[in-house]
């Protein structure tokens, strides 16, 4: 908590929090050990980008269900992170990011055991197999331009976390987003040379990706 | 200088421009020499409007005339494209419709050189007069309220002296002389609404910015006009560029911006050359620039080429895309009209929203705002396409029924078909129902009928539309448009586009139906932006008012429009079908048709692709080729019998 800050009281789930005014309301949750589902969100980011749809909650006069990483706490606010309409819509953005992945990966890949979309299925007691939904086959191939790094589009949630982390190290980030619709993906710029030069392979990218979507080259070569 | 001689310099540089302007065109008219107006944006271009100068230009060189060509811009009038005016002595100013080459050479002879008006080619005469119908006698243009498309079609694009004499850049003239307090309570009192599609207040907008604490701000035009069937903006900026301009001159002055720019889609060159031209003009004229007629405020204004993203018309992708980025959405808050294009304060108008702000100013906000509804004043103005007898460009006050505008101002439906429905608002939007024709037409109620105003798209269906197609085809449109970032948007909208076309292929089930409706809830709750809280509408509505379509798909296989190709089946009627004639074994692209024993056709159901080619090239006079849903109901005396 800011110590400079205001301090606001708010209920979340008929639990009283104290917290700075002006925080995020997802950050506050999460501090005060409330697991709200989230992919896209860091503590560090001013401007989430409020793209992965998960961390919705109810808050006492909204009509409907908001996204928790983009409402900041205010005094007297009252929370619910676990009403009918929240779950219907976290399951059914999560069944959808389920429903263009193939799990028969889960066994191969890097992030097995550790993957933020296994902790987010036991969480909301979602089968990784979605029976209702048709899967959707996009198909495209891992990309192995770079030279430090391996993206599987396949894999990818597109949350932008390693845009983010490699933006504030780099103050350009070496990552962006390319194509669109189904087929938005992760980019290099496709040229290895400029990349040779200026990425200098930290694996902070790696390292943040929750779902094993970017991996580095070298534990690619290790287990084949 | 204190503010009264400022004020009075100002008005006397623009008495000077308008009375240089006015001495231009009394010259013009002057010379005795009859005037051309030929309609040359691009739908008249499209329609020919190039080939039909260059017949005047050849034919009056011919014959030795000596007579003006103007190009001018769009009436809006599409059915009637080209479309021609002419200006003779002793003639009213006369509209002739359809002007091909052929018909500009006979004008150019018989009524140029003859002094025939040719009255088979006449649409109508421009004013009341004794000789011929006026034009607004016809409903098409006399139901019609002009105030945004007032002098469209009317004048030269180019010529920046042809609106400042019909009183252009009067209202900023006006303008330069109030406070910006008091443009905004004007704009305030006109209660005039964003006509992007939301309805925004335009007032709140601008207050917001004014008093936002920043040493720059930017007005934004923006003109990434992107719905299927909808060509409002580009009309607007082709055939009379100067309103907008004054508009966000206006909205400049208002806010305290001194930087303005166009947000034009690349796709539209024409109305990108257009501004151009009308920047460079009103630079010229001082109307733009530093010190604007001597009055202190400055502005420049540049233009930005949209890459034609259709996302990018939302407000914050827009920002993006002018910064260089990728067109994403961003989460509001901060709003551009805080937080905008590089941070600044910035606030982003429709063209037309722009474009009805110098009337406004004019002739005054009690003007404006008596002119529509209460809540939802002034003009509408609707690209109305599809199955309607007149379609085009229309602007009527706010609170006009459907029913009168589709079967009044645009004549109906053609070819004595039913209405079926008529879709609203674009991918954004939805489709309503025959029940709905009395409704009028205004931002609350259209919201409340599960449409939307939209930016002004509107495509009226006949029977013969399918309703589920209609779905499946926006779905197919925001599917590809969708920007990826958010996962509703992404991934939702491509499994609301498979299971619409499994049911248009008859392989819909049950469970489709219901998953359709849960989905679309979600999607349109869920999405980060407009575009994908709004892509479900299409399929939302229909749903709605035309359930038993989906119903016919599902459990008959069967469409109920005889629309969807795996679900109906073409034959030919014996009874009709011409001994010995083959027209449509020609147009056959799979010689799927063949000859039966008494020399009559019969198509092989095994080839046939239901392309419907048959259709078209089979005579009138035997109109032998029938479609039916489902396949399985071609009678059964129908049973091909090979020849011999």
């Amino acid at each position: 908590m800011d110590k400079n800050a205001n301090i606001v009281n708010l209920i979340v789930d008929g639990k009283e929090i104290k917290a700075s005014e002006g925080a995020n309301l997802l950050r506050v949750c999460l501090d005060n050990e409330i697991y709200v589902p989230n992919l896209c969100y860091l503590k560090e980011m001013e401007h989430p980008p409020a793209s992965c749809r998960l961390c919705f909650v109810a808050i006492e006069g909204y009509p409907q269900p908001v996204t928790s990483c983009t409402e900041v706490v205010r005094e007297g606010m009252v929370v619910m992170t676990d009403t009918p309409e929240v779950r219907r819509l976290q399951k059914s953005a999560f069944e959808l990011l389920l429903s263009v992945r193939r799990i028969s990966f889960c066994k191969t890949c890097i992030a097995n055991k550790r993957c933020g979309l296994q902790k987010i299925a036991r969480f909301l007691g979602v089968k990784l197999r979605v029976a209702h939904l048709n899967r959707i086959d996009v198909d495209r191939e891992v990309d192995h331009t770079h030279p430090y790094l391996d993206y599987d589009p396949d894999k990818c949630v597109l949350c932008e976390r390693c845009i983010f982390v490699c933006g504030n190290i780099n103050k350009t980030p070496m990552l962006s987003l390319a194509h669109r619709g189904l087929n938005t993906s992760v980019t290099f710029f496709e040229s290895a040379a400029i990349l040779e030069n200026s990425c200098k392979g930290c694996g902070a990218c790696v390292e943040i990706c929750p779902v094993g979507a970017l991996t580095l080259k070298s534990h690619n070569k290790v287990t084949g | 200088m204190t503010p009264n001689d400022n004020r009075s310099s100002i008005e006397k540089e623009y008495a000077s421009l308008r009375e240089e302007a006015k001495l231009r065109l009394k010259r013009l008219r002057e010379t005795g020499q009859p005037n051309i107006y030929i309609g040359m944006a691009t739908c008249g271009r499209a329609a020919g409007a190039i080939e039909t100068k260059e017949a005047f230009e050849e034919s009056l060189f011919k014959r030795d005339i000596q007579a003006r060509i103007i190009p001018v811009g769009c009436m809006g009038h599409c059915y009637a494209e080209p479309l021609v005016l002419i200006e003779q002595s002793g003639f009213p100013t006369i509209c002739y419709h359809q002007v091909t080459p052929g018909k500009a050479r006979i004008l150019v002879q018989n009524f140029l050189e003859g002094g025939d008006p040719c009255l088979e080619y006449v649409l109508g005469a421009m004013q009341p007069n004794d000789m011929l119908p006026c034009v607004t006698d016809f409903p098409r243009f006399g139901m019609e309220k002009r105030v945004v498309m007032e002098h469209c079609g009317l004048i030269d694009p180019d010529d920046i002296c042809q609106y400042i004499a019909r009183g252009g850049y009067a209202a900023l003239v006006k303008a330069l002389k109030m406070q910006p307090e008091e443009i905004i309570a004007q704009i305030k009192t006109s209660g005039l609404r964003g006509r992007g599609g939301a309805g925004f207040p335009t007032w709140k907008k601008w207050t917001i910015a004014r008093e936002a604490n920043s040493d720059r701000k930017i007005v934004i035009c923006n003109a990434d006009e992107g719905d299927p069937g909808a060509y409002m903006d580009r009309t607007i900026l082709e055939s009379n560029p100067h309103q907008v301009l004054e508009g966000l001159a206006i909205c400049a002055l208002a806010v305290g911006a001194e930087q303005g720019i166009f947000y034009i889609r690349a796709e539209y060159p024409l109305a990108v050359e257009k501004i151009n031209n009308a920047i460079k003009a009103a630079r010229e004229k001082h109307l733009l620039g530093p010190n604007i007629l001597g009055s202190g405020f400055s502005l420049e204004i540049s233009l930005f080429q949209g890459s034609g993203a259709f996302v990018c018309g939302e407000e914050t992708a827009l920002i993006k895309s002018i910064q260089g980025e990728r067109g994403m959405p961003q989460v509001r808050p901060p709003f551009p009209a805080l937080k905008g294009v590089w941070e600044f304060p910035t606030v982003i108008n429709n063209v037309k929203t722009l474009a009805s702000i110098p009337p406004i100013i004019r002739k005054g906000a009690n003007w404006y705002a008596k002119i529509g509804t209460e809540k939802s004043s002034g003009t509408a103005i609707f690209s109305v396409v599809g199955d309607v007898v007149h379609p085009g460009l229309v602007e009527i006050p706010m609170g006009t029924t459907l029913r009168e505008l589709i079967y009044d101002v645009c004549g109906g439906i053609p070819g004595r078909k039913k209405f079926k429905a008529v879709q609203i608002g674009g991918p954004s939007g939805g489709c309503l129902s025959e029940q709905f024709l009395d409704w009028p037409i205004d931002f609350d109620s259209l919201s409340e009928a599960g449409a939307m105003m939209g930016s002004g798209g509107m495509v009226v269906m006949n029977d013969e539309s399918c309703m589920v197609e209609v779905a499946r085809y926006f779905l197919d449109f925001t599917q590809k448009e969708s920007c990826g970032k958010c996962t509703f948007c992404r991934i939702g909208t491509k499994h609301l586009l498979d299971i619409l076309e499994a049911i248009t292929k008859g392989e819909g089930t049950e469970r489709d139906l219901e998953l359709l409706q849960i989905l679309s809830e979600d999607v349109k709750a869920g999405s980060l932006c407009g575009l994908g809280k709004t892509a479900p509408n299409p399929v939302l509505t229909t749903l709605r008012f035309f359930r038993e379509e989906y119903e016919a798909h599902v459990f008959e296989k069967r469409c109920p429009a005889v629309m969807c190709r795996s679900l109906i089946a073409y034959y030919i009627d014996l009874d009709k079908c011409a001994r010995g004639c083959d027209a449509c074994m020609g147009s056959c692209p799979v010689d799927a048709i063949f000859t039966t024993k008494d020399r009559k056709k019969s198509i092989d159901q095994s080839k046939c692709v239901k392309c419907g080619e048959c259709v078209s090239a089979c005579p009138p006079e035997y109109d032998a080729v029938r479609k039916v849903s489902p396949p399985d109901r071609i009678p059964p005396e129908i049973v091909p019998q090979m020849e011999g």
